[in-house]
C-alpha cells in the first residue's frame, strides 16, 4: 500500500545561535494517522514541530536548514505563504491558551481572519468545530463568556476546537495533555482518534503512555538526533535500538 | 490586501516612532538657534559666571541664578533622598499589604497635585514657618529647597523601589539565612546591590528639582542676587524665565532662551548619566 | 557604646516608618487644607460665571472651559504619535541602534523641565507658526510634554502581554498587523488607557508651559485658535499677585478634585488590567 506522505522532512538542521539542536532529520509524516513524536527534555521535540508550520521564524536566532514539503511543495521556498501555511498546519500549545475573548471570538479567531465571511458562515463553522473538538454539548449554552473561565481540560479542548475552525490538514499537538486530569485527556485523545479521519496528526505526547494509547506511528528524538522510527508496535514493542528501549522502559528520561 | 497592510502599518509604526527624535531635535534646534546668538555676543564664560543681570543695561550675567538652582536642587536632594530612600524601603521591605495599598497610589498622587499648589501651600505656610522659626524674610533657599524636597519624592521612591525589588530574591534569603537581621540584610546586602538604581533615582529627582519652575517662584523671593545665607531669597534658572518672558523682548527674550540652554544642557548631562548607570548592569 | 543588632534594627525601624508616615501625612495635610479652605468656594456660580474684574470676582467657567479644550487637544495629538512608538518599541524592532536612539530621545523628552517646552512651545508654535497665543499652541506644546509618558506606559502594557497570546494568534495563521490589532492592542488596552488617564491629570496640572503658549486671556474661548487661561495658569496668577484668596483656593481645591478623580480611576483600571493578566 503506498499512501504519499503528508509531510517529508529531508536532511533538516536546526540552529539557535551557534548551537544544533536538530541534526540532519529525515522523516516521512503519512496522511491520515497520528504520528507521536517523543523523547527527553531538550530532544528538539518542540523545535521540530514548530518548524513545521514556521512558528520557529518567531524566534530571532534561529535558524533551519534543509527542506519541509507539505504535499510536495515547500514550506520554506519562495513561492510559501507563511500565514496559509499556518491555517493549514495548526497548533496545539502546552499550555491552553484561550485569548482573552469570548469562547465564540476565540474559535472565530481564524476564520475572521481572512475576512469575507458572513456570520452565518462563522456560526457554523464554529458550531462544527466545537462538536468536532467535543466540547458543543457543554458550552454551547454560553458561548459569549471568556474562555478563560473553562476549566483547563476544556480550555484545551477549545484550542483544539480553534485549530479546527482553520480547516486545516494537520494538527500539531505540543504535550497538549500535559496538565489535564486523566479525564480531559481520555476525552481529547478520544477526539484525536476520530479526528485521523479527516487531518493528519503529529503529537509530542506527554508520556510513553499516551503515545502507546493513541499513536499510529512513533518516533524517539534524543539529543535533537532522530534515532528511531517505526508503527506503535516496532517502537514500543520491539524496539531496534538501545536508547529506545532504555527510554521506553525508564532507565533514564 | 493583507500584504498591503501588513507593509503599510509596518511603515506607519516606524514613521510614528521617528516622533519623539523629531520632537527632541526640534526642541534642542529652536531653543538653540534663540538662544546661541546671545551667548556668542556676551561669551560663555561671561554669560554663565557673570554677576550682573540687568537687561535694560544689556547685562547678562546668571551666576547668581546658577548659583540659585545648584544651592536649592542640592537643598531639595538632602531633604528629598533621606525620606524618599526611606519610604521606599518601607513599601518593598516592610509595609505591611494594607498600608502599601495606600502607599503606592499616595505617592502617585503627590507626582500628580499640580506644582502650582505645591507652590501656594509653601507660601501660605512654609513661608511663614520658615521666617518666625529662622528669621528673614521666609522666602528662602530653605523654604524652596523643602517644597523641592517633598516635588521629588516620587521620582526619588517610585524609581528605587523599583531597583530593590529587581533584586533576586536569593540576595535576601541568602543573607537572612546567614543569621543577620532583616535590617543587616536590607543595609548590608540589598541597598548595596540596588545602589545604581538609587543612584539613578537621586539624580533623576535632582533633575526634576533643578527644571521645577512655579513650585518655587512663589516661594523663592527671586531676588537676583549671591545668597550670603540658605535663609537669603535667590532666582532660579527656571524662576529667571518664568518671570521674565511675560515681558521680555528682543536682547532680553534671547538671553532667557540662553538661560533655557543652560537649563537644557544641564538636564541633558543630568539625564544621561542616569541612563548610563541604569544601563551599565 | 556600640548598638547591638536587635537595637539597629530597631532604630532603623522607626525610622523608616516614620518617614513613610511623614509622607503620608504631609500629602493628607496639602490635599486637605486646599480641600477645606477651597471647597466651599465652589458652587454652581464659581462654575459657570466667568472670571470679573481679573478674577477678583465671578467665577471661572472660562478656565474650566480652556483646561478641557488644551488638554483634549493634547491627548488627541499624543495618542498616535505615543501609541505607535510603543508598539514599534515593542513589536517590531530587536534592539537596533534606531531603537536606542528612540529610546534615548524618550528618556531625555521626559526629563526637560516644564519651563523649557514653555519656551521651546513659544518660539516655534506662537511665533515661528503664528499661531499666536492658543489654545493649538498649548495643546501641541502638552502633547511634546507628554509624549514620552505616553510612550513608556503603552511600551509597558504591550509588554506585559503574555508572549504566547501572539504565538497563538500567528499559529492561527494570523499575519503581524492582524496580532497587533486583535489580539495585543485589545489585550494591552486598559494599561494604554491607564498612561493617558495619567497623562491628562499632567496636561490639567501643568502651567508654566501653558502659560508661555496658550497664553493669560480670560475670556471664554471660542474656538482652538483662542487664546486661554488654564485653571493651574489662572490660579497661579489669583495667588501670586493677591488678586483673590478665596477664588485661588476654590481653583485649587477644584484642581485637586480633578487630580484625585483621575488618580482614582487610573489607579482601577490598573487593578482591573492586573486582574486581567492573571
Amino acid at each position: 500500500m503506498v499512501k504519499q506522505s503528508k509531510i517529508v522532512i529531508n536532511n533538516m538542521n536546526y540552529y539557535y545561535r551557534k548551537k544544533q539542536v536538530i541534526f540532519d532529520l529525515s522523516l516521512e509524516i503519512p496522511r491520515n494517522e497520528i504520528m507521536a513524536v517523543f523523547g527527553p527534555a531538550n530532544s528538539g521535540v518542540t523545535t521540530f514541530l514548530r518548524s513545521l508550520n514556521r512558528l520557529c521564524d518567531l524566534t530571532p536566532e534561529g535558524h533551519m536548514d534543509g527542506e519541509i514539503l507539505l504535499d510536495g511543495e515547500s514550506i520554506y521556498g519562495h513561492a510559501s505563504n507563511v500565514t496559509e501555511l499556518r491555517r493549514r498546519v495548526g497548533m496545539v500549545f502546552e499550555v491552553p491558551t484561550p485569548l482573552p475573548m469570548s469562547i465564540f471570538d476565540n474559535i472565530a479567531f481564524g476564520p475572521r481572519l481572512n475576512g469575507k465571511k458572513s456570520m452565518k458562515e462563522i456560526t457554523e463553522t464554529v458550531e462544527r468545530a466545537l462538536r468536532q473538538a467535543a466540547l458543543w454539548d457543554e458550552v454551547k449554552d454560553r458561548l459569549s463568556i471568556s474562555g478563560m473561565s473553562l476549566s483547563g481540560g476544556q480550555q484545551q479542548r477549545l484550542c483544539i476546537a480553534r485549530v479546527l475552525a482553520l480547516e486545516p490538514e494537520v494538527i500539531l499537538l505540543d504535550r497538549a495533555c500535559s496538565g489535564l486530569d486523566p479525564i480531559s485527556t481520555a476525552k481529547i485523545e478520544e477526539s484525536l482518534i476520530q479526528l485521523k479521519e479527516q487531518f493528519t496528526i503529529v503529537i509530542a505526547p506527554h508520556n510513553i503512555q499516551q503515545a502507546v494509547r493513541i499513536c499510529d506511528r512513533a518516533v524517539f528524538m534524543l539529543m535533537g538526533h532522530l534515532i528511531e522510527e517505526g508503527t506503535n508496535v516496532e517502537v514500543f514493542s520491539n524496539p531496534k535500538d538501545q536508547r529506545t528501549s532504555d527510554y521506553i522502559t525508564g532507565r533514564f528520561g | 490586501m493583507k500584504k498591503f497592510k501588513e507593509q503599510l502599518s509596518g511603515r506607519v509604526f516606524f514613521a510614528l516612532a521617528l516622533s519623539s527624535i523629531s520632537a527632541l531635535a526640534l526642541i534642542t534646534v529652536f531653543i538653540i538657534a534663540n538662544g546661541a546668538p546671545l551667548i556668542a555676543d556676551v561669551g560663555v564664560v561671561k554669560f554663565i559666571f557673570g554677576m550682573e543681570w540687568a537687561p535694560s543695561r544689556g547685562e547678562f550675567g546668571i551666576f547668581p541664578m546658577v548659583i540659585g538652582s545648584v544651592t536649592v536642587t542640592l537643598g531639595a536632594a538632602v531633604i528629598g533622598v533621606p525620606i524618599g530612600v526611606c519610604c521606599s524601603v518601607f513599601l518593598a521591605e516592610f509595609a505591611p499589604k494594607a498600608m502599601s495599598t495606600i502607599f503606592r497610589p499616595a505617592i502617585q498622587l503627590l507626582a500628580g497635585i499640580p506644582s502650582v499648589v505645591y507652590g501656594f501651600w509653601g507660601l501660605i505656610f512654609v513661608v511663614p514657618a520658615v521666617r518666625n522659626l529662622f528669621g528673614g524674610p521666609g522666602l528662602s533657599i530653605l523654604t524652596g529647597s523643602i517644597i523641592l524636597g517633598v516635588m521629588i519624592l516620587p521620582t526619588v521612591i517610585s524609581i528605587s523601589e523599583v531597583s530593590i525589588l529587581a533584586l533576586p530574591r536569593q540576595y535576601k534569603e541568602g543573607a537572612l539565612a546567614l543569621g543577620m537581621t532583616h535590617w543587616q540584610t536590607i543595609y548590608a546586602v540589598m541597598i548595596p546591590a540596588a545602589k545604581s538604581g538609587i543612584v539613578a533615582a537621586v539624580i533623576l529627582g535632582i533633575g526634576r528639582a533643578i527644571g521645577e519652575t512655579m513650585a518655587v517662584i512663589m516661594v523663592l523671593g527671586n531676588a537676583v542676587s549671591v545668597p550670603e545665607s540658605i535663609l537669603d531669597p535667590v532666582r532660579t534658572l527656571t524662576t529667571n524665565i518664568g518671570i521674565e518672558m511675560g515681558y521680555a523682548s528682543g536682547e532680553h527674550q534671547q538671553a532667557l532662551f540662553a538661560t533655557g540652554i543652560v537649563l537644557f544642557v544641564a538636564i541633558m548631562i543630568l539625564n544621561s548619566f542616569a541612563q548610563y548607570i541604569t544601563r551599565r548592569k | 557604646m556600640k548598638l547591638t543588632p536587635a537595637q539597629s534594627e530597631k532604630i532603623a525601624r522607626t525610622v523608616i516608618w516614620a518617614a513613610a508616615l511623614l509622607v503620608i501625612g504631609l500629602l493628607s495635610f496639602i490635599i486637605v487644607y486646599i480641600l477645606v479652605k477651597g471647597l466651599p468656594v465652589i458652587n454652581v456660580q464659581f462654575l459657570t460665571d466667568n472670571p470679573r474684574s481679573m478674577g477678583r470676582t465671578g467665577g471661572i467657567a472660562s478656565s474650566i472651559v480652556g483646561t478641557f479644550m488644551v488638554t483634549v487637544l493634547a491627548i488627541a495629538i499624543v495618542i498616535p504619535f505615543g501609541i505607535g512608538t510603543a508598539f514599534y518599541l515593542a513589536e517590531y524592532t530587536k534592539g537596533n541602534m534606531l531603537t536606542r536612539v528612540i529610546r534615548f530621545s524618550a528618556e531625555s523628552l521626559a526629563g526637560i523641565p516644564s519651563i523649557v517646552y514653555g519656551l521651546f512651545g513659544f518660539i516655534f508654535f506662537v511665533i515661528y507658526l503664528k499661531l499666536g497665543w492658543s489654545i493649538l499652541s498649548g495643546g501641541l506644546t502638552l502633547a511634546f510634554m507628554i509624549l514620552p509618558t505616553v510612550i513608556r506606559t503603552s511600551e509597558e502594557a504591550i509588554l506585559a502581554v503574555p508572549l504566547i497570546y501572539r504565538e497563538v494568534s500567528f499559529s492561527l495563521s494570523a499575519t503581524k498587523w492582524q496580532t497587533i490589532s486583535r489580539v495585543v492592542f485589545p489585550s494591552a488596552l486598559l494599561g494604554i488607557v491607564n498612561g493617558i488617564i495619567l497623562s491628562i491629570g499632567r496636561c490639567v496640572a501643568e502651567t508654566a508651559a501653558v502659560m508661555l503658549t496658550a497664553g493669560l486671556a480670560l475670556g471664554m474661548p471660542t474656538s482652538i485658535f483662542s487664546p486661554t487661561r488654564t485653571m493651574a495658569v489662572h490660579f497661579y496668577v489669583l495667588a501670586m499677585e493677591g488678586i483673590s484668596t478665596e477664588n485661588a483656593f476654590g481653583t485649587a481645591a477644584l484642581l485637586i478634585v480633578l487630580i484625585l478623580l483621575i488618580n482614582v480611576v487610573a489607579n482601577t483600571l490598573v487593578n482591573r488590567f492586573m486582574a486581567k493578566g492573571r
